[in-house]
């Protein structure tokens, strides 16, 4: 029978008894966001290469396009080149305008909300082991209290979808050389329609959008078809983290395919 | 049969340290066999909360391997035997005697929140009259056995000893399971925001990865608490809306 002294006190930063590797989910999560947000951060402020020219393909971390970036004719902008009125010491991308939207969504996110609280502040860096804080105010003062209008993202979000929707859509149709637009599909089709389905579950498997379509209420069995919509919102919302990570993932993918196949280092190959 | 090395937790409220047994150990055995066995061979004085030993009690709640598991639904078969298993009571509490903490803080919140207030009974015979896919949601979080491993893992009241701001993820379900029930008309929002602090919660789903009955703590009861707080306090469109919609 041996024995060693353990005080039972508050641990420190990374202490626990755990013995499985606790430190891997974090990890992979630090890894993951992290690259993501360097990327994402890179691509906007580029400012080009964001459509290849002679199809419909648009990145998506560009669209919608409101203005063009200066001296590029995307013919996607829906309110034509970037006003004369912007400094041109201050950067300008198409990306800058929107990206705020979908960002805002993610980092509001009931599922990044914990991923990242755990991998990128260590509140807690895992369950069962020790924070660097003491300290804590958790969602209930400024500045994380503002985590509380995801709703509000989410409005928008669902917009946006429609819009990505409608790029797929685009993305089916390819110029002629003599100008004409002809129906296709490429790779870059079917990368850009996996974009908005994968988008589409993670917007649609939002807890929020559950809470709002039907959790709201009590009593649904009066209410028929909000019923339906709140099961199937909640079948969704089971895979919420899954579809997290793919839309992330496809997101991030179909930006580097655009941007790489505009730049002339892939080839965009035809299917049809 | 072969042996294992158990290092449990002695000590009382202020004194403690960890002393490491040796026992058989044999197929089929959980971890509050091992317990128990100590108990037999070579530490009668060891104390140990446990009751059913089946997983329903809730009693048997403990720190193994540093994760808070129920003792008799841990089974050895699961756990790494060839390096000394650790066994303590859970740290969000204050320990009385070796495995056995002090939950009586969670009888005292419990108290704190508004009761089931139903409406007026649908029936003249003071019965009510509800479909089962309204309280189908409910009945999830009435499968709680309250044996507070969820209170334990949550680094708002372990690591930040916020007991008397915060009432838990066990008490936020209790308070979903009241609050979503159709026949509920009480609001415990206000409560939920200033008084019971669910702004504290982060969303880490520590809490639902311990719960022994797999209820989805954080998905189906604290989430939709917290948005039924932002419907109230941090919706101003939404309030314009609903003020709309009532004239």
């Amino acid at each position: 029978m041996a024995s060693n002294l353990v005080s039972i006190t508050r641990r420190g930063f990374g202490q626990t008894m755990r013995k499985d590797n606790w430190w891997v989910a974090p990890a992979l999560t630090f890894i993951g966001l992290g690259a993501f947000v360097l990327y994402s951060t890179w691509a906007a402020f580029q400012g080009n290469h964001y459509w290849v020219p002679g199809t419909g393909y648009l990145s998506p971390f560009y669209s919608p396009v409101l203005f063009d970036a200066p001296g590029m004719v995307s013919g996607h902008a829906l309110l034509g080149a970037a006003p004369s009125w912007i400094p041109t010491w201050l950067p300008f991308s198409p990306a800058l305008l929107i990206l705020w939207a979908p960002g805002g969504f993610r980092f509001t996110c009931y599922y990044y909300r914990g991923a990242y609280y755990k991998a990128m502040w260590a509140d807690p860096i895992a369950c069962a082991v020790g924070e660097p804080r003491k300290g804590y105010r958790g969602e209930n003062w400024f500045p994380l209290i503002i985590q509380n209008i995801h709703r509000y993202f989410l409005y928008i979000a669902l917009i946006f979808l429609v819009f990505l929707a409608y790029d797929a859509y685009s993305a089916m149709w390819f110029q002629n050389a003599d100008g004409t637009w002809k129906f296709g599909i490429g790779v870059g089709t079917l990368i850009l329609t996996a974009n908005v389905i994968c988008l589409g579950l993670y917007t649609t498997s939002c807890h929020s959008l559950r809470h709002l379509i039907g959790g709201v209420f009590d009593v649904l069995s009066n209410k028929p078809v909000r019923k339906k919509a709140y099961d199937c919102v909640s079948k969704l919302n089971v895979r919420h983290m899954l579809f997290a990570w793919i839309s992330l993932f496809v997101v991030g993918f179909s930006d580097i395919y655009v941007r790489l196949v505009s730049m002339g280092v892939w080839t965009d190959y035809r299917i049809l | 049969m072969a042996k294992a090395t158990f290092s449990i937790r002695r000590g009382d409220r202020t004194t403690a340290e960890m002393v490491d047994y040796q026992t058989e150990t044999s197929e089929g055995m959980v971890v509050l066999d091992a317990v128990h066995q100590i108990q037999a061979e070579s530490a009668p004085d060891l104390a140990c909360r446990w009751n059913c030993k089946a997983g329903k009690c809730g009693s048997c709640s403990a720190e193994i391997n540093g994760m808070p598991k129920l003792m008799c639904m841990t089974r050895l078969d699961t756990i790494d035997l060839t390096k000394p298993v650790t066994i303590e009571p859970m740290r969000a509490f204050p320990p009385i005697k070796d495995l056995i903490a002090d939950v009586s803080w969670n009888y005292e919140v419990k108290k704190r929140i508004k009761k089931f207030k139903p409406r007026k009974p649908d029936a003249e015979d003071g019965t009510w009259r509800m479909q089962q896919s309204d309280v189908d949601r409910v009945q999830e979080f009435r499968k709680c056995i309250e044996c507070y491993l969820c209170q334990d893992v949550c680094h708002v009241l372990r690591d930040h000893e916020k007991h008397q701001e915060f009432i838990g993820p066990r008490f936020l379900v209790y308070s979903a399971a009241l609050e979503m029930h159709p026949l509920d008309t009480e609001n415990r929002t206000e409560e939920l925001k200033d008084l019971h602090g669910i702004g504290y919660c982060n969303i880490t789903k520590c809490c639902t990865k311990v719960c022994p009955e797999h209820i989805t703590i954080t998905d189906n009861a604290i989430i939709p608490l917290k948005e039924r707080v932002v419907d109230e306090h941090y919706d101003p469109i939404g309030k314009l809306v609903k003020l709309f919609r009532k004239k």
